[in-house]
């Protein structure tokens, strides 16, 4: 088996790049080097697609304070954004705070941001996590930041949609993820000891396309560029040739 | 009207122990020169509220034992991780952690500015932050049926604190984009700045700049602070990478803490 001919950042932000094809406006929070990456990608194919990344200057228009990102979002103004977890559940429930018992926790991670609104208003939330293990993806989380279905009669124009990671695309419909393609020398008995939940698949599913010529263009050139103002660390390993 | 200071010490010392503080996040205006007063008057059982999160500001003040509660919708370092004196905190029962989600922290300054009690928010139901918040509550849209939707009461804090670009001679401070600033003036009782330069000209004298400027009407205090922000990056300033470095290295123990805040201090 020869070596691939890009890195899995790189093939992860291909991936999440596509999901954004033909949208008007996709936004990143802060730390999120991976999704910065990708709609800098997907923004360099489509001029059309507005990418706003909160925390680089260069790629945000907001004049009104940190409010801004989450009222435009109640007013759909937002077609896409990315969260992630420390952990991640089969209901597509994500964990951002800690992990054992809140009042008395084992470990604890930054806090929820802005997740539990977020992904009930913006339409398509794509989850990524580049490790896939089943310490990431749990049965249940041990605490939920933002929960990944709602019972039908609230509000919730918005919710995930897709999740990348390392190993796997899926897609996230009717309370349940479902195996698109596996990424490289991955199989869906690979994905599923990897996976903490069980989740839907046929016998066999694609692989993962690729990253095109041109998609390694602009991931190499405009989008290493940008994201390097940014992510300085990130973007010294996740980018080959 | 505000009052200007000769010094960063005689600033902080009207910020009294048990004040409930408002902070931005680390890419506004940080008043790391007047936290360092702070700490170094040994100021206690501080209520700090994000907004809507924090880093290496609020790690120090924990570190340094002068925050009984905090109330924030995430604290890190940023590109430097997990902020290790929250996190050691967190995890010793130390603090007070009050979790929130960005907006509901606008929104419950928002409702403070408008003087009304709270405000509702979509989007949180099913979130375990219901749960670990039970002020926030959930009432039934009375102009919809059966809409179930989030009430955040208003937060008003003590005292915002947080460093600006300019002040005038009259007290205004120019902000510029960073509007949760001027939201955090307007929620707060009382409003302390740190500037990097004070002018003669009046702000509110022009046009262009009186759209981002925060009327001295509510601001009290204000203390000119060269590089107050330091070593965090201010507007086109680049952040002092290498120092963040050494702290976010330095902080993962006590003793380590220890060492970098005496450094700090002195």
């Amino acid at each position: 088996m020869s070596m691939p001919a890009y890195t899995n950042e790189e093939l992860m932000a291909s991936v999440m790049a596509r999901l954004l094809r033909g949208l008007r406006h996709v936004a990143v929070g802060a730390l999120s080097p991976l999704p910065a990456t990708a709609a800098l990608l997907a923004g360099a194919l489509d001029p059309s697609l507005r990418v706003t990344i909160l925390g680089a200057r260069a790629h945000q228009c907001f004049t009104d304070g940190g409010r801004e990102l989450f009222d435009c979002a109640a007013q759909g103004r937002i077609d896409a954004f990315f969260l992630s977890g420390v952990q991640i559940d089969g209901n597509a429930n994500i964990n951002l705070v800690g992990l054992g018992d809140y009042a008395h926790p084992v470990r604890r991670f930054p806090g929820s941001f802005g997740s539990a609104y977020l992904y009930h208003l913006i339409p398509k939330v794509i989850l990524f996590r580049q490790e896939h293990t089943p310490r990431i993806f749990v049965p249940k989380v041990d605490f939920i930041s933002a929960a990944g279905t709602s019972p039908a009669h609230e509000y919730r124009p918005g919710g995930p949609r897709h999740l990348v990671t390392g190993r796997a695309e899926f897609a996230f419909a009717e309370g349940r993820f479902q195996l698109v393609s596996v990424h490289g020398d991955e199989t869906v008995a690979s994905v599923r000891a990897a996976t903490g939940f069980d989740f839907l698949s046929p016998e066999t599913v694609p692989m993962t396309s690729a990253p095109s010529a041109a998609e390694l263009v602009a991931l190499r050139g405009y989008a290493r560029t940008q994201v390097q103002e940014i992510y300085p660390a990130f973007a010294a390993h996740a980018f080959g040739g | 009207m505000s009052t200007f200071f000769a010094d960063i010490e005689a600033f902080v010392a009207t910020i009294p122990d048990g004040a409930k503080l408002a902070i931005p996040p680390d890419y506004s205006g940080v008043a790391l020169a007047a936290t360092r007063a702070l700490v170094r008057r040994n100021i206690r059982g501080l209520h700090l509220i994000a907004v809507p999160q924090a880093g290496l500001q609020a790690d120090v003040l924990i570190g340094a034992g002068c925050v009984a509660t905090l109330e924030a919708a995430g604290i890190n370092l940023g590109e430097y991780g997990l902020a290790p004196r929250f996190t050691a905190a967190v995890l010793a029962g130390s603090i007070v952690m009050r979790d929130a989600t960005c907006p509901a922290i606008h929104a419950g300054l928002q409702a403070a500015e408008k003087g009304i009690p709270f405000l509702p928010l979509r989007g949180i139901l099913g979130s375990d932050l219901l749960r670990v918040r039970p002020d926030w509550r959930v009432i039934d849209n009375p102009f919809g049926i059966n809409d179930p939707i989030v009430l955040i009461p208003a937060i008003r804090p003590d005292i915002a604190l947080f460093h600006a670009r300019v002040a005038d001679r009259h007290g205004n401070v120019w902000v510029g984009v960073r509007r949760e600033l001027m939201l955090m003036a307007h929620a707060s009782a009382k409003t302390y700045v740190t500037v990097e330069t004070v002018q003669t000209d009046n702000l509110l004298a022009d046009p262009a700049l009186a759209a981002g400027t925060i009327p001295a009407l509510y601001i009290d205090a204000i203390q000119h602070a060269p590089g107050g922000m330091r070593p965090l990056g201010f507007e086109d300033e680049t952040a002092h990478y290498a120092s963040l470095a050494n702290y976010a290295s330095l902080a993962q123990t006590d003793a380590g803490f220890m060492d970098w805040l005496r450094t700090w201090l002195a």
